[in-house]
């Protein structure tokens, strides 16, 4: 087993497929009246915050204590401007507590793969900067193959801001591994350059939505700040959900069985409409109670063993 | 102090006997101290255009003096300090503290660069006359760091040094395309999630200086050159006649984005390492001279400002005790190109009489003496500066540096410091 | 604990038709010892526990038509050498739909060995419901008990050196029905 999961890009596809078993196993465990199993007893998950993110934060704390181990939370909100303690003295705190796993939430692109460096125990990306959240990925695969059955051959849409989104890059990366085809959908200004090398070859890129819905089998909004605005993404928010918002008239031009997945938390009205939202094809609360049981197996997978 | 420098070959010519006296090259005479060279080449004292002392302000990253004794220890006998030191290096007042720190050290000559614009800030020019004839006799300005990006106040700047034959070396970043950017924007960008910094925001800064410098009648001079992008508008420059030079690193000339990959700091740089393609199109410049020559850029940084997220880190690596070995390991024992980048041409453009010579008898004696056969490991404890941010700890390199001499003075000897 | 190698000496303990026999035996017994099986479920521990529960059913069923409802327990989770080994992959956890509650409860395992297994699974079965009791049938014991446990239906008792180890294969999991003894002196 892999000691930490700093990237998606840790993760074979045997490796990806046995968290994705393990999550079936848990959540079948999760609907009995004792939720609490005792695999990780006497080990200690420290969840280290230094962005505010209270559903990611409570899904792993959430996974952690079923799995019996003594949680920590550990909220370092320290800005990019302001600095607080340095990442490394933290890391060093952390190890002398007895760290077994450290889940870290950080503002700042690759901050899990400097921790790595300073503690022995395992380290968990819960969202990096621009980077990569490897367990939304997972719980979004494990969404995708409860609802449709499989994800080999699975023809998947990432719509938005890619280029910011952690989300994404994450996705792409899992998802191609286990064989689906993904095709990235924005405003050229919001897909990264190279993305296809960048991140898997099998990567295709489209500017437009229409034309790539009729043949998706699983739609992924992403989250559009209208900060983004000001900075001249796009023009306004009203022009970007007319030209990539997922409305009502989109949805029908979806196949019959294909599902819209968004990460949350959701803009409704801008890249998704309520409508949309609250379908029955969107899959946005199942995500949610797929995390703890991803998570869950993530935890165990990392740290049940030797 | 009077040497005999014994069986030393000059530029890789047949050995032959060098003798020191009074600071200048000598005719043969008797009573001579022994330097046995034999095996050893020797080079004109290196000249760097680009190092930073940090001397005055964050002493705890390096001094002048231990800036001049990692220089020393890498052949060089000048070097031109940037002016991004706090207080900056906009006055006279500084500059001549710089310089004269520079002299009590005694180990390279340091000669001062003085800012463009007061405090760096790009607004009003700094009294860049003051400096020039100021004890510091500054020649070369920059606010490197930042890029004079203000279209007239560049083309006043590149106006205003021609009264005492002064350089603006611009550090070419067009800040609107940069900001946020951590690396190069690419490829390895995109995988790692950090905002990318492109490379036409060099190159548009150089097409626009080497215009502005066309039109004033000016000298421009283009620090730390990354892209082949912007290789060939120096290229198409220089064939229009227009007076630019530019240096590039040894970083650059050697190291790729892709190093990147492990979020470790040191190497984060600015201009950021650029991608094989750059490398191969920066190392072809070097040698048909569209780059003049190789500067360092020397950027010690304390432990804590490279021991953290690569985003906090602060931009720069350590170049002036292995820049010499690199570019050996890049283009092999050819002395004359590694004289004219390392030590002729870089004396040239900094207006640094006595640096860069021919070692022929009446010269000034500023000279470095290197064993090409040697190859060393590169460990960061055991450099000279006060930092320890080498991209190229563990790397094994050829060439060793076994003696410098300053002005007939030994600053190194037997590869160690004399002072 | 060191297993014998691969290419160890082997002795067939169990061939083909002993085996059924052997679930024939227990089968009866259960029959015998629970008056017919009312209010019994049978759980097996995977991997092995459980096509062998579920042949003790489908025998129960032939010789006295009860239909006794089975089920499996994965003990991973419980286990007490979790951290002594690499990760193991979870088996399944599948409650008969009528649950446990009230009733009794066998667990069904291959082999019992140190009872650490069996350990395991009485925490697990604690956190899945409360059973009226728990008996335990298994198709080989082959002693070194390390716990105070012992089974209410043994296939066959097999004497055994710590150096040996016993192997069951199944035909749904193996492709063979046979128990054998690898490693030691013979």
């Amino acid at each position: 087993m892999i000691k930490h999961l700093r990237s998606a890009a840790d993760l074979d596809a045997a490796t990806a497929t046995l968290i994705l078993d393990t999550a079936a196993e848990m959540a079948a465990l999760s609907g009995r009246e004792v939720k609490k199993l005792p695999a990780l007893r006497g080990r200690t998950v420290v969840n280290l915050f230094y962005e505010d993110s209270t559903r990611t934060r409570i899904s792993f704390e959430a996974a952690a204590k079923r799995l019996s181990a003594d949680v920590i939370n550990f909220s370092a909100k320290g800005s990019s401007v302001s600095k607080g303690e340095s990442l490394k003295d933290t890391a060093l705190t952390l190890q002398a507590m007895g760290a077994d796993a450290v889940v870290i939430r950080h503002w700042a692109s690759g901050a899990p793969h400097r921790l790595a460096n300073w503690v022995d125990g395992s380290v968990v990306n819960a969202g990096d900067g621009t980077h990569e959240h490897p367990t939304q990925a997972l719980l979004d695969a494990y969404t995708m193959r409860s609802r449709l059955g499989r994800l080999d051959g699975l023809r998947v849409a990432i719509v938005g801001d890619v280029l910011h989104s952690r989300v994404a890059r994450s996705n792409v990366l899992l998802l191609t591994t286990l064989g689906a085809q993904v095709t990235v959908v924005g405003p050229p200004t919001l897909i990264p350059l190279d993305v296809a090398a960048a991140l898997s070859e099998k990567t295709q890129v489209s500017f437009d939505l229409d034309a790539v819905l009729p043949d998706s089998d699983v739609v992924m909004m992403l989250r559009v700040q209208t900060e983004r605005m000001q900075d001249s993404y796009f023009p306004s928010a009203r022009e970007y959900s007319r030209r990539y918002g997922l409305d009502v008239s989109r949805l029908a031009k979806m196949p019959e069985h294909a599902i819209v997945m968004h990460p949350g938390p959701m803009n409704r009205g801008m890249e998704i409409a309520p409508e949309v939202a609250d379908s029955p094809r969107s899959t946005i609360v199942e995500q949610v109670a797929n995390g703890v049981s991803v998570r869950m197996a993530v935890l165990y997978l990392l740290l049940g063993g030797k | 102090m009077a040497y005999l420098i014994k069986g030393v070959s000059i530029l890789g010519a047949a050995p032959t006997d060098l003798f020191i006296k009074d600071g200048v090259i000598a005719a043969p005479f008797e009573g001579a101290e022994v330097v046995d060279a034999g095996g050893l080449v020797a080079l004109p004292g290196l000249v760097d255009v680009h190092t930073h002392l940090r001397e005055p302000g964050r002493e705890d990253a390096e001094t002048v003096e231990t800036g001049s004794r990692a220089a020393a220890l890498g052949g060089y006998t000048a070097v031109c300090a940037m002016a991004n030191t706090s207080p900056v290096a906009d006055t006279a007042g500084v500059v001549e503290q710089v310089w004269r720190l520079g002299r009590e050290a005694g180990l390279v000559d340091v000669q001062p660069i003085g800012a463009v614009t007061v405090g760096l800030a790009g607004k009003q020019m700094a009294e860049l006359g003051a400096m020039a004839s100021s004890a510091a006799n500054v020649r070369i300005f920059s606010d490197d760091g930042f890029c004079v990006a203000d279209p007239k106040l560049m083309r006043r700047a590149l106006e205003y040094v021609k009264a005492f034959d002064g350089v603006i070396a611009q550090h070419a970043e067009e800040p609107r395309l940069t900001e946020g950017a951590q690396m190069h924007e690419g490829e390895v960008s995109t995988r790692l999630g950090l905002t990318g910094w492109p490379a036409v925001a060099e190159e548009a800064i150089i097409a626009r200086d080497v215009l502005l410098a066309e039109h004033v009648g000016s000298r421009l001079h283009v620090c730390h050159v990354s892209t082949a992008g912007s290789v060939e508008v120096l290229r198409q420059a220089k064939a229009r006649g227009v007076r630019v030079t530019a240096e590039v690193t040894p970083h650059h000339l050697l190291l790729t984005d892709e190093l990147a990959a492990g979020y470790d700091p040191v190497f984060k740089v600015n201009p950021p390492l650029r991608t094989r393609k750059d490398v191969e199109a920066l190392r072809q410049a070097l040698l048909d001279g569209v780059i003049d020559v190789v500067a360092t850029d020397h950027a010690p940084h304390a432990v804590q400002d490279k021991e953290c997220e690569w985003a906090h880190a602060r931009p720069g690596m350590l170049g002036l005790e292995t820049a010499l070995p690199i570019v050996l390991s890049i283009y092999g024992p050819q002395w004359e190109l590694i004289a004219d980048r390392m030590s002729r041409a870089p004396a040239r453009i900094a207006g640094l009489a006595g640096h860069g010579g021919d070692l022929t008898v009446g010269s000034p004696a500023n000279l470095t003496l290197v064993d090409p056969s040697a190859r060393r490991v590169v460990d960061p404890s055991e450099l000279a500066s006060r930092s320890r941010n080498t991209p190229y700890a563990g790397m094994t390199l050829p060439g060793r540096i076994v003696a410098t001499f300053l002005r007939g003075e030994a600053t190194v000897l037997d590869g160690k410091a004399v002072k | 604990m060191a297993q014998p190698r691969a290419d160890a000496p082997s002795k067939i303990i169990l061939a083909e038709s002993d085996l059924h026999r052997v679930v024939d035996r227990i089968a009866h017994q259960i029959l015998e010892k629970t008056s017919g099986a009312t209010g019994t479920v049978l759980l097996g521990i995977p991997t092995r526990g459980v096509p062998l529960a579920h042949r003790l059913a489908a025998r129960i069923h032939a010789f006295e038509g009860v239909e006794v409802p089975v089920g499996s327990l994965d003990i991973t989770l419980y286990r007490d050498d979790l951290r002594l080994k690499a990760t193991r992959a979870l088996g399944r956890t599948e409650l008969p739909p009528g649950g446990i509650d009230g009733l009794r409860v066998i667990l069904v395992d291959d082999v019992l060995f140190s009872g650490r297994s069996v350990r395991a699974a009485l925490d697990a079965l604690n956190d899945v419901g409360r059973p009226s009791s728990v008996q335990l049938a298994v198709l080989v014991d082959r002693g070194h008990r390390q716990l105070p446990i012992r089974a209410d239906y043994v296939g066959k008792n097999i004497p055994t050196a710590l150096s040996e180890s016993v192997k069951v294969t199944l035909t749904e999991t193996d492709g063979a029905d046979e128990v054998k003894l690898l490693g030691g002196l013979s």
